[in-house]
């Protein structure tokens, strides 16, 4: 038999995906399936947007409205189909380098304007489709094609970046803490506002062989190991040191893009 | 929609598991381990609580809980 939610949900023809064995994008993208599933949306009434990377090939195999848009612009893309067709519920899936490098401006313009989109960041800290280079969210000192000896940079925290920017909801998980993942997609989805769950993703084939993190297996007990729960760190401060902290980051309510237009227009008709 | 526990099994679709290993890891109840093609195979079945970490970790849907009748 066939897995219901695969039948459902997914284009059973372009499956199996092409990611790399253990690849984590392919729990990320079970994971908002799921939360679809949950959330009881009409599929015809959910646009998934992505622009390029591994990561953004994503929305070739789920079958919604679906949009694969360039290197970078997904949330310009999405912000256009959604001022057109405020109903429809729109999920942006991109990576790390897609949303905070070339992509980095339209993230941070479409938190400040808090329009109603939902996006999911694949963050596996590198570029997986171009082979390995470095990209914002890679750690200093991690090892990247464009970094053979060791990263320089600082790394963005793609969850405080938007948040900071305006984000309405902004959340934080692993592919390993994966009912967690579904739970802060789900809510993203519900939220109206600007929402980002910053997904951290593994790549094994280029930032786990040039690091040396071994197996996928490993990098998953890494994510284990390195990452506290907020509530956890509030509590017992102890546990959360050299950690990362995941959780939900900002869950509020402000006024929505889409909702402003719209006022803008009535006021103009009277 | 509930359904019950008794009336699901896990299944597994070896054509699309990658035998990257994350779902035997990561199984509570160590029932599932690698055939001799390197494909996850279900070793204890009695054993399987049917909680679907295994399906909820894979990357490749290629193993998930679903209903007995159609083994
Ligand atoms: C305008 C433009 N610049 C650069 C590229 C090359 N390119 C394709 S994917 C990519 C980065 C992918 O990294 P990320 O967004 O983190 O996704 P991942 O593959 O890691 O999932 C780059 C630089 C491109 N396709 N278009
Ligand atoms: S290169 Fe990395 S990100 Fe791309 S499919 Fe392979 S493991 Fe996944
Ligand atoms: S359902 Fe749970 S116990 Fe059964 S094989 Fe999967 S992970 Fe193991
Ligand atoms: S997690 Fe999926 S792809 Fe990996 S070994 Fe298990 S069934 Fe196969
Ligand atoms: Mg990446």
């Amino acid at each position: 038999m066939n897995n219901p939610l695969v039948e459902n949900y997914f284009r059973m023809d372009k499956l199996p995906h092409i990611w790399c064995p253990g690849c984590g994008h392919g729990i990320i993208m079970s994971a908002i399936a799921r939360a679809i599933e949950k959330s009881g949306l009409d599929k015809d009434k959910v646009c998934i947007v992505s622009g390029i990377g591994c990561s953004s090939r994503a929305p070739g195999y789920m079958d919604f409205n679906t949009l694969h848009t360039t290197h970078g612009r997904a949330l310009a893309f999405a912000t256009g189909v959604k001022l057109a067709n405020p109903e429809l519920e729109v999920i942006v899936i991109a990576g790390d380098g897609d949303l905070s490098a070339i992509g980095g401006n339209h993230l941070i313009h479409a938190a400040r304007r808090n329009i109603n989109l939902t996006t999911i960041c694949f963050n596996n800290n590198i570029y997986g489709m171009t082979g390995g280079q470095y990209s914002p969210t890679t750690a200093t000192g991690d090892k990247g094609t464009t970094a053979p000896y060791g990263n320089i940079d600082r790394p963005f925290d793609i969850t405080q970046l938007a948040a900071g920017a305006g984000a309405t909801y902004a959340a934080k998980a692993t592919v390993y803490h994966v009912n967690q993942l579904q739970k802060y997609i789900e809510a993203a989805i519900d939220h109206k506002g600007f929402s980002m769950v910053e997904a951290v993703s593994v790549c094994p084939t280029y930032y786990g062989r040039k690091n040396k993190k071994g197996s996928a297996v490993d990098m998953m007990n890494w994510l284990k190991d390195s990452f506290v729960d907020m509530k956890i760190a509030e509590k017992m401060p102890e546990k959360a040191v050299g950690k990362f902290i995941m959780g939900e980051y900002v869950n509020k309510v402000e006024p929505e893009y889409t909702e402003l237009y719209d006022q803008v227009i009535e006021r103009l008709k009277r | 929609m509930a359904v019950s526990k008794d009336d699901l099994m896990v299944h597994i679709k070896e054509e699309w598991c990658k035998g990257c290993g994350i779902c035997i890891a990561y199984c509570p109840k160590k029932v599932l381990g690698f055939n001799e093609h390197g494909k996850v195979s279900m070793l204890d079945r009695d054993n399987c609580i049917k909680c679907g970490m295994c399906e909820m970790r894979c990357p490749d849907f290629a193993i998930f809980l679903g209903g007995k009748e159609n083994v």
